[in-house]
């Protein structure tokens, strides 16, 4: 790929990763985040937070299928990290709007909420991986231990989807589709080792 | 432009006595200025929205007018929640589970003819129809505090009178110690049923002294107009000091019983839904803290506030649980 596509094309992956913050951001500003604000902040932080991590966990599964499109592993950590920062987001805003910053009802909520524990867990997960998503970390971990190590995003991205299940009022359908594809996606890795196997040459990395 | 005559202009406007009245004035002013703007085709300014604002009646009736006195009884000192929030902020999960989904699909619902079947322990089994009951008492303006078990709250000025004018009428047994409210559900009509896991129809009720509770509410309307349909038209409950899930829509039949009814929520999930579900800071939701709730309509730094006992309404309903261990009996 010429070096100017690329370019352009994680310039535009920036844009779109970074658009529904701007929007956020402004309806914040001119209060036109509808009747439930605060809701409405924790809500599109909280599915955005998915919706990027379920993405970045799309790229391999799409790479072994469609060998072409190899290119993507240079928008998986772009994507990654801009989970990490919604995910971010969504807990400063838990932590500030739904809190009050008062200490004792976080510890409260985490304690008792399992939901928020499940929560606070899937962000924990992820902040391991974020801090070491650098280069010089790849190189300082080594391939194998890196890899090891940030095979901790099935469990955050599980963890993570949970937590969605469990906020939602009983009887609400509303994450079936996140799960789904989440499903299939993590179905998906296993599933093409296993057809790697069967085939009588190997297929192209 | 429409400038307003001096006449049309009452000195009340000037210093307006409650923000209802100011808002009042307000939707008069622009149903004027709409009919101006509709005429020079105003469609593209946006005017159907604003008509939709000052009239959000998804179903075509000449006029919404509701007449209503004012009540003791209801509650001073909040901000009203503005009429675009209360119309478009709506748990109706008979019309979708997103929020704003009830005010895009009830239009459907039928609001006439209507009729509320009352059977149990009563005298006789009867049959009201709704412009009978519009008719039974005075319709009051009633302010009333809105808290959902999601810890989020309005402030809504409902029009009806006491439920408790409507038992009289429908002569109930002594032996009637709980009222039980049945919605309307019709899966053809409510086409959206299916998006939760919900056995409808709708279900609700009250022990008798609740239901008898002068702040118990037959609600006919709201901001002086009849009930939109996403709002539970043509009839609803309102009981200020429960979560809302208690205050059930769209009533269609009425019940006596002996024993506690099934409640559709207490069903779902009977660890989180109590069939009293008093509104109670020390109680929490097992899934979520109820010290806190968010107030709608306010700016994102501003709507946290800490939630009152009974909703605020303690001073008038205390009573009627003294003794009992509102931990358990939740």
């Amino acid at each position: 790929m010429k070096p100017s596509t690329l370019i352009l094309l994680k310039t535009l992956t920036w844009l779109a990763c970074l658009w529904p913050m701007g929007l956020l951001v402004y309806g914040a500003i001119t209060n036109t985040l509808g009747p439930d604000p605060t809701a409405k902040i924790e809500l599109t932080t909280g599915y955005n937070t998915l919706l990027l991590l379920i993405l970045s966990l799309a790229i391999t599964p799409v790479r072994r299928v469609i060998p072409k499109l190899g290119w993507l592993i240079q928008f998986r950590r772009l994507l990654g990290l801009f989970a990490f920062f919604y995910g971010t987001v969504h807990l400063l805003a838990y932590v500030a709007l739904y809190a009050g910053f008062d200490i004792r009802t976080m510890i409260d909520d985490i304690a008792k909420r399992r939901f928020i524990t499940i929560g606070v867990a899937a962000w924990l997960l992820l902040l391991p991986l974020a801090l070491t998503s650098t280069t010089w970390a790849i190189r300082k971990l080594g391939g194998k231990n890196w890899n090891r190590l940030h095979r901790l995003v099935y469990l955050a991205a599980v963890c993570g989807i949970i937590h969605y299940w469990w906020q939602v009022k009983t009887g609400v359908l509303s994450p079936l589709r996140l799960t789904i594809v989440l499903a299939m996606l993590l179905l998906a890795r296993p599933v093409l080792a296993w057809w790697k196997q069967r085939r009588p040459r190997p297929a192209a990395a | 432009m429409l400038i307003k005559k001096p006449v049309d202009i009452p000195s009340s406007e000037i210093t307006p006595r409650s923000g209802y009245e100011w808002y009042m004035d307000r939707r008069r002013f622009l149903r004027t200025a709409l009919s101006g703007a509709a005429a020079a085709g105003g469609a593209a300014l946006g005017a159907d929205r604003l008509a939709e604002i000052a009239n959000p009646r998804t179903s075509a009736h000449a006029d919404t007018r509701l007449q209503t006195v004012k009540s003791s009884l209801s509650t001073t000192g909040e901000t009203l929640t503005s009429l675009e929030d209360v119309t478009h902020y709506n748990n109706f999960y008979e019309f979708g589970v997103q929020k704003d989904l009830p005010a895009k699909n009830a239009g459907v619902l039928p609001t006439r003819p209507w009729t509320i079947k009352v059977d149990g322990k009563v005298k006789n089994p009867k049959t009201f129809d709704i412009d009978a009951l519009l008719k039974l008492r005075p319709l009051e303006e009633r302010v009333y505090r809105h808290r959902c078990v999601e810890a989020w709250s309005m402030v809504i000025p409902w029009v009806g009178y006491s439920l408790s004018e409507f038992i009289k009428q429908c002569d109930p047994l002594p032996s009637a110690k709980y009222v039980q409210f049945l919605s309307y559900f019709d899966r053809k009509v409510e086409k959206w049923s299916d998006e939760s896991t919900i056995d409808w129809p709708y279900s609700e009720g009250l022990r008798m002294d609740e239901a008898m509770h002068p702040l118990t509410l037959l609600t006919f309307g709201l901001y002086g107009d009849v009930l939109p349909n996403q709002n539970g038209a043509p009839i609803r409950i309102a009981i200020p000091w429960k979560y809302g899930f208690k205050s059930a829509k769209s009533v269609v039949a009425v019940r006596f019983l002996d024993k506690q009814p099934s409640t559709t929520w207490n069903e779902m999930a009977p660890n989180e839904y109590g069939f009293y579900s008093n509104v109670n800071p020390n109680v929490d939701h097992p899934r979520w803290s109820q010290k806190t709730e968010r107030r709608i309509g306010l700016p994102f730094y501003a709507q946290r506030r800490t939630t009152l006992m009974f909703n605020g309404y303690a001073d008038q309903v205390a009573s009627l649980y003294t003794g009992v261990d509102l931990k358990r009996n939740f």
